[in-house]
């Protein structure tokens, strides 16, 4: 497997395995609040709907020339890329609280304990819309990373093969523990994650644009350094500001 | 039309997100490497490294100010 290859499919596995989390939280709380069968209805309709996106676009993508397609994937990683840094280093430094899956889901549970029951089609309607609207919503992020970064890479399959891994992993952890997966250590995937999305963002939309990167797809391992580097010491730059605000 | 506000606003928030600067300022370096790369002899591949980390730095100041 080339180095590009391992990183495409690890990329897309810890960027779907970041947002199947947060959806199995939003799952669990529908399904223990207004019962298992409307929300793993919702669960279903909402993957239906994410293969039929992918089988459509899918197809669509790879029949653009490669390197206009490098140019606006690697535009749209990198815009991508940057925002999951920005949050994950912000979260890092102590400038934005962590995610807290228990927090979320202890909201989303007293929520869907207080809304009123409509039935529609057999289905408690409130617990099939809310699992739904939380699979397809954090699902169209794997479905876009998957399609670009497969695409971008020739290869769509390997790309899938990642975030089906996750999503499998997930889904057998969330139905062992029954709760949301609190201990995961979101932040640092969601940083990883930032940083592959940025290395390829940066070296797609250049090379799409028509740079030619020396030591060509090797320069991959280059840019990934040097997005690391820059990120930890942002991080350990707005640790040092945050801790001589809180002492001034 | 009030789905059709709705559904563009939904792909502006997923592909732009919080800070359009950001997305605009990446336009303008993908743009500026594709001008140094076609019509210069300069080499163009060091541009959005550079670019790269300057829009999150400035992404970032915009988030702690606000």
């Amino acid at each position: 497997m080339t180095t590009g290859n391992a990183f495409l499919v690890l990329s897309a596995f810890l960027a779907s395995a970041v947002e199947m989390v947060e959806a199995l939280t939003i799952v669990l709380a529908s399904a223990l609040a207004r019962g298992w069968r409307s929300s793993l209805a919702g669960v279903g309709a909402a993957t239906l709907a994410l293969a039929a996106i992918t089988a459509a676009l899918g197809p669509a993508l790879t029949a653009i020339p490669l390197n206009a397609l490098r140019l606006a994937v690697g535009g749209l990683l990198l815009v991508f890329g940057l925002q999951w840094l920005r949050k994950a280093i912000l979260r890092a430094s102590g400038f934005k609280a962590l995610h807290d899956e228990d927090a979320i889901f202890a909201r989303e549970l007293a929520d869907a304990e207080g809304a009123a029951r409509v039935e529609r089609a057999g289905l408690d309607w409130y617990g099939f819309v809310l699992s739904f609207k939380g699979v397809l919503l954090e699902g169209l992020e794997v479905v876009f990373i998957v399609l670009t970064f497969g695409s971008a890479q020739g290869s769509i399959p390997l790309a899938a093969v990642g975030a089906a891994g996750a999503v499998i992993l997930v889904a057998i952890v969330g139905v062992a523990v029954r709760a949301p997966l609190a201990r995961v250590p979101e932040n640092l995937m969601k940083f990883s994650v930032g940083v592959m999305l940025t290395t390829f963002g940066i070296f797609w939309s250049a090379e799409g644009a028509g740079a030619h990167w020396p030591g060509a797809d090797a320069a991959i391992l280059g840019v990934l350094g040097f997005v690391i580097v820059v990120s930890l010491l942002l991080v350990q730059l707005l640790k040092r500001e945050k801790l001589e605000a809180a002492t001034a | 039309m009030k789905w059709l506000a709705g559904f563009g606003r939904f792909w502006w928030d997923f592909v732009v997100g919080d800070d359009w600067l950001a997305a605009a300022l990446v336009a303008i370096a993908i743009g500026l490497t594709a001008a140094l790369a076609h019509e210069t002899d300069v080499t163009a591949w060091w541009l959005m490294p550079v670019a790269a980390p300057l829009v999150l730095w400035l992404s970032l100041r915009r988030a702690i100010r606000s």
